[in-house]
């Protein structure tokens, strides 16, 4: 699968973006609604007018209309054409591509089978959920064998069970198939359970691109860390060498175990959106694991965040707007609020 | 049971059964000044069997209705393939649409007089109007059908490889037909109207001229039979449209 290289891209919302995407990799394009990322898919899968160069290992495709850059496209709506059944979508595709008759039921066959959707393939979109419709949609993007995929915010309609359902599928199968991959979102833990690396665009201009640890612990400038959320700084009363890298660090009445190698630990820094929030108890063993009340809650643009008192500490967290409506929470219930060890950074 | 099912109430014939019913006793019974104005359902029937035996009614049916598949047929196919142009190419729609809007307002019949001197009292003249008739709806509706496609739909095709023309007759098309039906349904009975209209204003052929001359000679019975064809074609037409409807689309609408 080819490498995807931007360079120098300008249109009406774009301003000078630069960036490439490895063979194989999955790049997220996080930022607020109307920073410009669904523009750059489009640019990229040739839909509207720029100027710039994009190439596809290492060959422009400028010159190309959209319907002879092999990209599979995933749009936010399914677009799923209404005239046509399951089976006719996903091979809508192969049959432009002129596939034979043979070819067409064996590719068509493998991607009902790779969707586990092989019960749906008589049915017509009308006749489908929301989760159905957009795994029909990616087989339909995927059955050409397409260069690169471009996915823009595809499952944000979607019930929040659902979305992270379709998000483990996708990840298994973008691995599986070792596919080029720009993923659109405005989601901070979707980007974070989705990405390779991550790119912050705000105003049609790629403010940071890197790995998510680094985009999240260290933005580079105060763009990202705005649309990031202010982080969790917690000072550290003291801490003690557990072993195998790992150290026991005292914050306000709670330890908290993180992975550390230097010899100073003064404070802890967790990200909003890396702090797992439920109502009940979570299984497993205790670790980084405490329960808080809620002292307050935020209204946000994009994401509802809360304060909630752990010990002498007080975090803010956030939830996807699906999850917090979810669970129902309220300022003064109680919540428990799990950290995962790569999460935590020691300064 | 159910043979009897078309008499029950949800069927649509029970009414129409109790309409005629009391149509013969009104005139049995001499409500309306007697048989001569208002002749009985039964009269009627009697006299459009007359007619068909003597073969007056076949004869002028058969010239209103190939007049009618003739001026229907050109007109929706003219209608549907600029409406195919207009709405999926803006140079055309640019192009035409100033000409075919300032033209619909203008009632079909309303080119009577025009085309009676241009084209003369013959078989063109009810062609032409039904022609005129078929052609605006068909192409407004397409036209809209054409446009109301999700621009969605029409990215996704190209990002799948289709071309300009695939995405026309693949996707836009498929999903305008709904519209298009519409245009089709509604022009279908219109064009037995206006070709009634034609026949009883310039054309002495037809039902609408039989129309006329049962008129003439005070025959109410011929008259009603003319009206009732005329409600039976148009009707028929409708259905023949919402039928063919109902089977390219009714699987994914």
């Amino acid at each position: 699968m080819p490498e995807i290289v931007l360079r120098a891209i300008n249109n009406f919302v774009c301003r000078d973006i630069t960036l490439r995407v490895n063979n194989g990799e999955l790049l997220v394009l996080l930022g607020p609604t109307g920073a410009g990322k669904t523009t750059l898919l489009n640019i990229i899968a040739g839909l509207i007018a720029y100027q710039g160069t994009v190439s596809f290992n290492g060959s422009p495709v400028d010159n190309l209309p959209a319907r002879l850059r092999r990209v599979g496209y995933l749009f936010q709506d399914p677009a799923l054409f209404p005239h046509l059944d399951v089976r006719s979508n996903i091979a809508y595709g192969l049959k432009i591509q002129g596939c034979s008759e043979k070819e067409l039921s064996y590719r068509v066959n493998g991607m009902l089978h790779l969707m586990n959707i092989t019960h749906l393939s008589h049915r017509y979109p009308k006749d489908l959920s929301g989760g159905e419709k957009q795994r029909i949609a990616l087989a339909r993007a995927l059955a050409p064998s397409p260069q690169v995929l471009l996915l823009d915010e595809p499952f944000s309609s979607l019930d929040f069970r659902t979305s992270r359902y379709l998000m483990m599928e996708l990840r298994r199968i973008q691995k599986q198939l070792g596919i080029t991959t720009v993923y659109v979102t405005h989601n901070l833990l979707e980007a974070r359970e989705m990405a390779d690396r991550i790119g912050i665009i705000c105003d049609g201009k790629l403010e940071q691109i890197g790995l998510p640890q680094d985009v999240f612990f260290e933005p580079e400038n105060e763009r990202v860390s705005d649309f990031l959320g202010a982080p969790n700084v917690l000072d550290c009363e003291g801490w003690r060498t557990l072993g195998d890298g790992l150290i026991e660090a005292t914050c306000g009445g709670i330890k908290i175990v993180a992975p550390h190698e230097g010899e100073q630990v003064e404070k802890v820094v967790i990200f909003p959106a890396h702090i797992h929030v439920s109502r009940e108890r979570p299984p497993g063993p205790a670790l980084n694991r405490f329960k808080g009340v809620i002292t307050e809650i935020l209204a946000t643009q994009f994401l509802p965040r809360f304060r909630v008192k752990v010990g002498e500490n007080i975090f803010l967290a956030e939830l996807s707007p699906e999850a917090f409506n979810d669970m129902g929470l309220e300022k003064g219930g109680d919540v428990f609020l799990t950290i995962k060890l790569k999460w935590i950074k020691i300064i | 049971m159910n043979r009897l099912r078309w008499l029950k109430p949800g069927s649509g014939m029970l009414p129409i059964i109790v309409f005629l019913g009391l149509w013969e006793v009104a005139a049995r019974i001499g409500l309306f000044h007697g048989n001569f104005f208002f002749p009985p359902f039964t009269l009627v029937i009697r006299e459009s069997y007359q007619l068909t035996v003597n073969g007056v009614l076949p004869e002028n049916f058969l010239r209103s209705l190939l007049r009618v598949l003739a001026g229907f047929s050109t007109g929706s196919a003219a209608g549907l393939i600029i409406g195919i142009l207009m709405g999926y190419r803006e140079c055309v729609n640019k192009t035409l649409h100033p000409i075919f809007s300032l033209l619909y307002p203008i009632p079909a019949l309303g080119w009577l007089p025009v085309l009676m001197l241009c084209v003369g009292i013959g078989e063109m003249l009810p062609i032409i109007i039904i022609f005129i008739c078929s052609f605006f709806p068909v192409l407004y509706n397409t036209i809209t059908g054409i446009r109301t496609v999700d621009p969605n739909l029409v990215n996704a095709a190209r990002t799948l490889g289709a071309s300009e023309w695939k995405i026309l007759f693949t996707v836009a098309l498929p999903l305008a037909l709904p519209h298009i039906f519409t245009g089709l349904r509604l022009e279908a009975g219109m064009a037995w109207r206006v070709v009634i209209a034609a026949e009883m204003v310039a054309i002495p052929t037809g039902i609408g001229a039989l129309l006329m001359k049962a008129e003439s000679l005070i025959r109410i019975d011929i008259v009603i039979v003319c009206l009732m064809v005329l409600a039976v074609m148009c009707l028929s037409f409708e259905r023949v449209f919402i039928f063919a409807e109902r089977k390219l689309t009714s699987r994914w609408r």
